[in-house]
């Protein structure tokens, strides 16, 4: 055993043993690390924001004489128009702009990618996974099981008869699907604590062999 | 005017120019499109001030209010000393702001994150029923993957994980397509209906 | 017997979270050195990097946060060894305001590993807000969009970037995440300026991008603690080949933690379940 000299990793490690006090029950050393988590996280982030976004991407043009750059600067500053009632309205204008380029910009995005790219895989090109022995039964697969979810999500049409009767077929592919995603889900949630005790076993009690 | 016409017309503007450009990129749309790129990040920026101006407003609220005093103070503390140290002293590796984000932010967040294990562990055990057809298909899947992915699973039998590569390879890929294709229509029909002003929603009350 | 399997079906809470915390902790403490076998989306991408000429450039987005680190920032950290070792250049950007630092610190702490020089061999440019007009102004001007690197220096006072310009001169970007930037990336920088695209992402999020594999939206694809303990291990090995010191193999060892973990739950749902048909039929009777 050898335990961390440094100072930063016992302040981390105490931190830490704050946080999993909350498993016996919620308690006021668990709410101090809560709260200082939020103040340092709000502090670092506008920070940041400052640095890496308003100033190199706003302000520094302003300052070299872009006047174009004065437009996003005035939307920007129209965030402060909520902490004066009177004003806060304004505040719609610089979302507006963000959702309305936003929006432009997503819709050919996502039909590329997630309609046109994903119909191309299952019509075009079904024989694009690994390659193995059942690739054709695969592809097969594939293509009615799209198609079965599809309809499962149709809800222009009472599911009865043979509609009903795909949807819930559609219904037990996508159980497949969420089972997969729970399978992975449980090795997430694993990992994140493993992470935490490796930390506390190995940094700084120092138990751990590397 | 101010209150909804402009916003819906800055909507409109922005969304069909951009939406325009990507299939006819002529040269000043271009440039234009290059430049309200560059607006987007700017603007995106300064959304902080409403999150941090609502931060500190609702915890000077509480301390004004003598609620919760103690805690309130340490959010607000903490915030001013990590903002003044970022705004006006260093960011770099070596630097107290980021000493502090190594040791206070980075282990709470963390240590947070990992209580999820144990829920997770004790919710399996107390609500994962194979309660009928579509629940068993879900655990089945959920074991095949749990056994197929893990170095075990593999000295058991090597088919373990050539199973589990094949469950998220054709019937996992199938439903998640099904779904992407699904969620990439509503997204494309609510981006059209923000653009044309028929979902208004966002402008609040 | 009966009351045995009345015990074992009705354990409380903390008794679960000691029999997990154990799961975890033993092989930790007591390495089974398990094997690891590489999936076919992880040796994509590894070999991807492999066939890249030396003097390439890649861009490694760290979309992550605290939240998900202990999957996350192994993968980071494996495939940056790997690029630094076979000399391709590396460009760090942050898309997550959380993992600014993260970032920062998995670049600063590999490069010193590997002797490389900041400023011509890698760079971290930092963070940027908004995700879609970052990854595609980057297809236009890495220089517009970053103007500066994270410390302020103006980019164009960076040898390495005398001759990138776009994603013309980025032979990959490989996004770091546990939420939906790896699909961002695919619309943004795939679908419009045809960029190759990986992705290192949490174990929550891996079953959802399985479709972008089968269309060869992504190049390769990292999959939790699961997937950076594979890239570790080919990394090992091609430094093994190489003669560089080998890394602490961080996911490589939480392996056997996450092996032993995945048995338990499953016991632990298969005894659940048990109590409940139990039940169901007492009730039935």
């Amino acid at each position: 055993m050898h335990l961390s000299t440094d100072p930063w990793v016992w302040v981390a490690a105490i931190l830490s043993l704050f946080i999993f006090s909350f498993l016996y029950k919620d308690n006021p050393l668990y709410k101090f690390a809560e709260h200082l988590l939020v103040g340092i996280s709000a502090g670092y982030y506008l920070a940041l924001y400052w640095h890496n976004g308003m100033y190199p991407n706003i302000i520094a043009h302003v300052k070299d004489g872009n006047l174009w750059y004065l437009f996003p600067l005035f939307l920007g500053l129209l965030y402060f128009a909520i902490f004066v009632p009177k004003y806060a309205y304004l505040i719609r204008w610089p979302i507006a702009f963000l959702l309305g380029a936003g929006s432009g910009i997503a819709i050919p995005a996502t039909f590329q990618a997630s309609i046109y790219k994903q119909l191309e895989g299952t019509l075009l090109n079904p024989l694009n996974t690994y390659p193995s022995a059942l690739a054709v039964f695969n592809a097969l697969l594939i293509f009615f099981g799209v198609l079965l979810v599809l309809t499962y999500f149709f809800f222009s049409k009472e599911h009865k008869g043979v509609l009903g009767a795909t949807s819930r077929v559609g219904i037990w592919i996508l159980m497949i699907g969420f089972g997969a995603s729970f399978g992975y889900t449980v090795m997430a949630r694993v990992s994140l604590l493993i992470g935490r005790l490796h930390f506390l076993l190995g940094t700084w009690l120092g138990l751990l062999r590397f | 005017m101010a209150a909804r016409t402009i916003p819906l017309a800055i909507v409109f503007f922005f969304g069909v120019l951009m939406t325009v450009q990507f299939y006819i990129p002529h040269p000043v749309s271009q440039r234009l499109y290059e430049m309200v790129l560059d607006w987007m990040n700017g603007v995106s920026a300064a959304a902080i001030i409403l999150a941090v101006g609502s931060l500190v407003k609702h915890h000077w609220r509480k301390i004004s209010r003598r609620e919760n005093v103690v805690y309130s103070g340490v959010t607000l503390l903490a915030f001013f000393f990590m903002a003044f140290l970022g705004l006006f002293v260093s960011i770099a590796e070596d630097s107290l702001f980021q000493t502090l984000f190594a040791n206070v932010q980075v282990p709470l967040q963390a240590t947070m994150f990992s209580l999820l294990a144990f829920y997770m562990a004790s919710a399996a055990y107390r609500a994962f029923r194979a309660r009928n057809l579509e629940a068993t298909l879900l655990l089945l899947a959920a074991f095949v993957l749990m056994i197929g992915i893990i170095p075990i699973g593999y000295l058991i039998h090597p088919k373990f994980a050539d199973f589990a590569q094949w469950v998220l390879n054709v019937p996992n890929m199938a439903a998640k397509r099904g779904i992407m294709i699904g969620v990439g229509l509503g997204a494309i029909a609510t981006s059209v209906k923000i653009i044309l002003g028929i979902e208004r929603n966002w402008l609040g009350g | 017997m009966n009351n045995l399997i009345h015990k074992l079906t009705h354990l409380n809470r903390q008794t679960i979270y000691g029999i997990l915390a154990l799961g975890i902790i033993l092989p930790l403490l007591f390495p089974l050195r398990l094997p690891e076998h590489v999936s076919p989306p992880v040796q994509r991408l590894y070999d991807y990097i492999e066939s890249l000429p030396e003097g390439s450039a890649i861009l490694l987005s760290v979309d992550f946060g605290p939240d998900v680190l202990p999957e996350t920032y192994p993968m980071f950290l494996a495939v940056l060894r790997h690029a630094m070792a076979r000399n391709i250049r590396v460009i760090g950007i942050c898309l997550n305001p959380a993992g600014i630092g993260l970032g920062l610190e998995g670049i600063q702490k590999v490069a010193k590993e590997l002797h490389k020089q900041y400023g011509t061999d890698y760079v971290y440019l930092g963070f940027k807000p908004n995700l879609g007009a970052t990854m595609l102004g980057l297809g236009e001007d890495v220089h517009k969009v970053f103007p500066t690197d994270y410390y302020g220096t103006p980019i164009d006072s960076l040898p390495l970037f005398r001759n990138v310009r776009n994603y013309n001169d980025i032979a990959l970007v490989v996004s770091f995440s546990g939420a939906s930037h790896p699909a961002l990336w695919v619309a943004y920088a795939n679908a419009r300026y045809g960029e190759k695209i990986a992705a290192g992402v949490t174990g929550v999020m891996a079953a959802d991008y399985y479709p972008y594999l089968q269309t060869g939206q992504f190049v390769g694809m990292l999959a939790g603690m699961k997937g950076a303990a594979e890239y570790e291990y080919l990394v090992e090995k091609l430094f093994r080949e190489k003669g560089l010191p080998t890394p602490p193999p961080f996911a490589i060892r939480g392996m056997d933690s996450i092996s032993i973990a995945h048995l338990l739950i499953i016991v632990l749902v298969i005894i659940g379940n048990i109590g409940y048909f139990m039940e169901r039929k007492q009730k039935g009777a």
